[in-house]
């Protein structure tokens, strides 16, 4: 089966600056993936290049097999895009957007019932004679997944699409998103809610200063994190002897890392012979924050 | 069935795009400039009218309307290209664009021909509100349609151009009120350039508009300041120069595509 993404040895310089160091991913069809890393680790700048908003420096990519330079119409065909920024035009409506969207890809009237399904998956249904400059924020970010998916392209990445996004939003594009995975779509995203990366994707990639750092599936990045932290509300000062275990603290507010769970008997004996009152405890598993913040550490 | 074949519905759909974007303000980019240029030709033939004869048997105000009419449709056509792309660029939706399987030459084509339909539909609406009032000759119509669309492609052309160059509002307005307003206004529009004295008749030789305005002109008139056929190959020529600029600034993905 053809691979839905292959970048290999991609480099791409700004000037001085190295955005991207030979990165080399692939990212199979129907795969649910996510690409993290902090501001300026050349996640965008990755995007724009499949993209073809950008050309590399040196290296391949192609989407469903398509050189993105050589073979840019196929490969933009593949690929539908949700950028990051609320960008819209203002003279239309949202249906005729769509309409406009789907005919640059050579759709006529007889993608129309798709573009109907999307509307009202999106519940945009109330909104698509409205013009796009009198939709809400919420309203904007919905229009532009529609967009991306007016040609219904079989790759579809999404830039940061929960971002500045109210809870509720962002359940509802999740439940789509993940709907759209289940109906064949490959999903790559990037997004600062690793909540999110961990709830959505099956395979993770880090990136930091243009160079992926990890790549793997979730389970195996959350399993290469050992023990468990654990959380604890006391009536005083924690014990001199288990500050070394703190990793995070506000006031009486606690949060320490355990190297196994056997550790916890400890710090309960300590506690106690301390005469310090557990007056709340939570045990947590590492998350994909944890996982981040490991590898930001070391890499 | 529909009539576009899909090989051609992407520039298709770009070019009906551009074409609805200026339609929906209307007010703005048609009725304005009409009524722009029936000002000038009130004031211009009140203050001038039986006191110039420039061409002899043509009325001042007779002989001002085809150069009104061409300038407009300069005018406009450098408008329409020029700042939808400033626009989109500006506030970000060229990208639904560029995300697009479009090639350069396609893009260009379709802000091109609708460039040339916003000068085309201003030209023409000001030629219907003028023949209300003012009787026109037309002397060779294959001139005034050749000069109307090589012109408006043209300026639609450097429109591209200017759009993509600028990077904000001000750039824009600075390239229209630098180089195109005084390009237009110099040209002949209201005057022959045999009333200047003989150096700037040469500098004059020197502005693409003065062929565009005398040769539209002379297809109302059967005469004009210098040969037509000249003008025409000039228009023609600049046409195909400032395309093919247009075009590889385009397949360089100049401000475009980094």
């Amino acid at each position: 089966m053809t691979t839905a993404i292959k970048i290999e040895q991609v480099h791409k310089q700004f000037g001085a600056l190295h955005a991207l160091n030979g990165v080399d991913l692939t990212i199979e069809q129907g795969e649910f993936f996510a690409l993290l890393g902090p501001n300026g680790a050349g996640k965008s700048t990755l995007i724009n290049l499949l993209a073809g908003l950008l050309r590399p420096t040196s290296g391949n990519l192609s989407v469903m097999g398509h050189d993105v330079m050589a073979k840019y119409r196929q490969a933009r065909h593949a690929l539908g895009v949700v950028p990051q920024e609320l960008v819209f035009d203002p003279f239309f409506n949202v249906r005729e957007m769509l309409r406009f969207q789907a005919g640059y890809f050579g759709k006529g009237p007889e993608n129309d019932p798709w573009i109907d399904e999307v509307i009202e998956s999106l519940c945009l249904t109330d909104k698509r004679n409205t013009n796009m400059r009198r939709l809400s924020g919420g309203m904007k970010r919905r229009a532009l997944i529609a967009q991306a998916l007016a040609h219904k392209p079989p790759v579809i990445v999404l830039d940061e699409p929960t971002a500045g996004v109210d809870v509720e939003l962002r359940y509802m594009l999740w439940e789509f998103i993940k709907r759209l995975n289940r109906e064949g779509h490959t999903i790559i995203l990037t997004t600062h809610y690793l909540e999110e990366a961990e709830t959505l994707c099956s395979r993770v990639a880090l990136l930091k200063q243009g160079e992926v750092i990890a790549l793997d599936s979730t389970k195996n990045l959350l399993a290469s994190i050992p023990g468990k932290k654990l959380r604890l509300k006391l009536s005083g000062a924690l014990p001199a002897k288990l500050t070394e275990m703190v990793r995070h603290q506000d006031q009486h507010d606690y949060t320490l890392s355990l190297n196994a769970i056997n550790q916890v008997e400890y710090v309960l004996a300590e506690l106690r012979s301390a005469n310090v009152l557990v007056e709340d405890m939570q045990l947590i598993e590492p998350d994909l924050e944890d996982v981040f913040v490991d590898l930001m550490g070391r890499a | 069935m529909s009539l576009i074949n899909h090989r051609f519905r992407g520039p298709w759909t770009l070019f009906k795009k551009e074409i609805l974007r200026f339609w929906r303000v209307s007010f703005q980019t048609v009725a304005a400039p009409v009524m722009t240029a029936l000002l000038y030709l009130l004031i211009f033939s009140h203050v001038l009218g039986g006191r110039v004869e420039v061409y002899p048997g043509v009325a001042y105000t007779v002989f001002l309307i085809p150069g009104l009419i061409m300038m407009s449709v300069l005018q406009n056509a450098f408008a329409n290209s020029s700042s939808s792309l400033i626009q989109s660029k500006v506030m970000g939706s060229i990208i639904f664009v560029l995300l697009t399987p479009l090639s350069y030459l396609e893009f260009f084509l379709a802000f091109l021909a609708a460039s040339i339909v916003r000068g085309l539909v201003v030209g023409l609406s000001i030629y219907l509100v003028a023949i209300c009032f003012i009787d026109l000759p037309v002397v060779h119509p294959l001139f005034i349609l050749a000069f109307a669309f090589f012109g408006s492609g043209m300026l639609g052309a450097f429109g591209i151009i200017a759009g993509l160059w600028a990077e904000k509002f001000d750039q824009m307005a600075a390239f229209q009120n630098f180089v195109i307003m005084p390009l237009s206004f110099l040209s002949g529009v209201f005057y022959s350039i045999h009333s200047l004295p003989p150096f700037w008749q040469k500098i004059s030789h020197l502005n693409p508009f003065f062929y565009m305005i005398d040769g539209f002109r002379y297809g109302f008139f059967g005469q004009g300041d210098i040969s037509a056929w000249f003008s025409l190959s000039v228009v023609v020529g600049s046409f195909i120069a400032l395309s093919l600029v247009t075009i590889s600034m385009l397949k360089a993905g100049y401000k475009l595509r980094g």
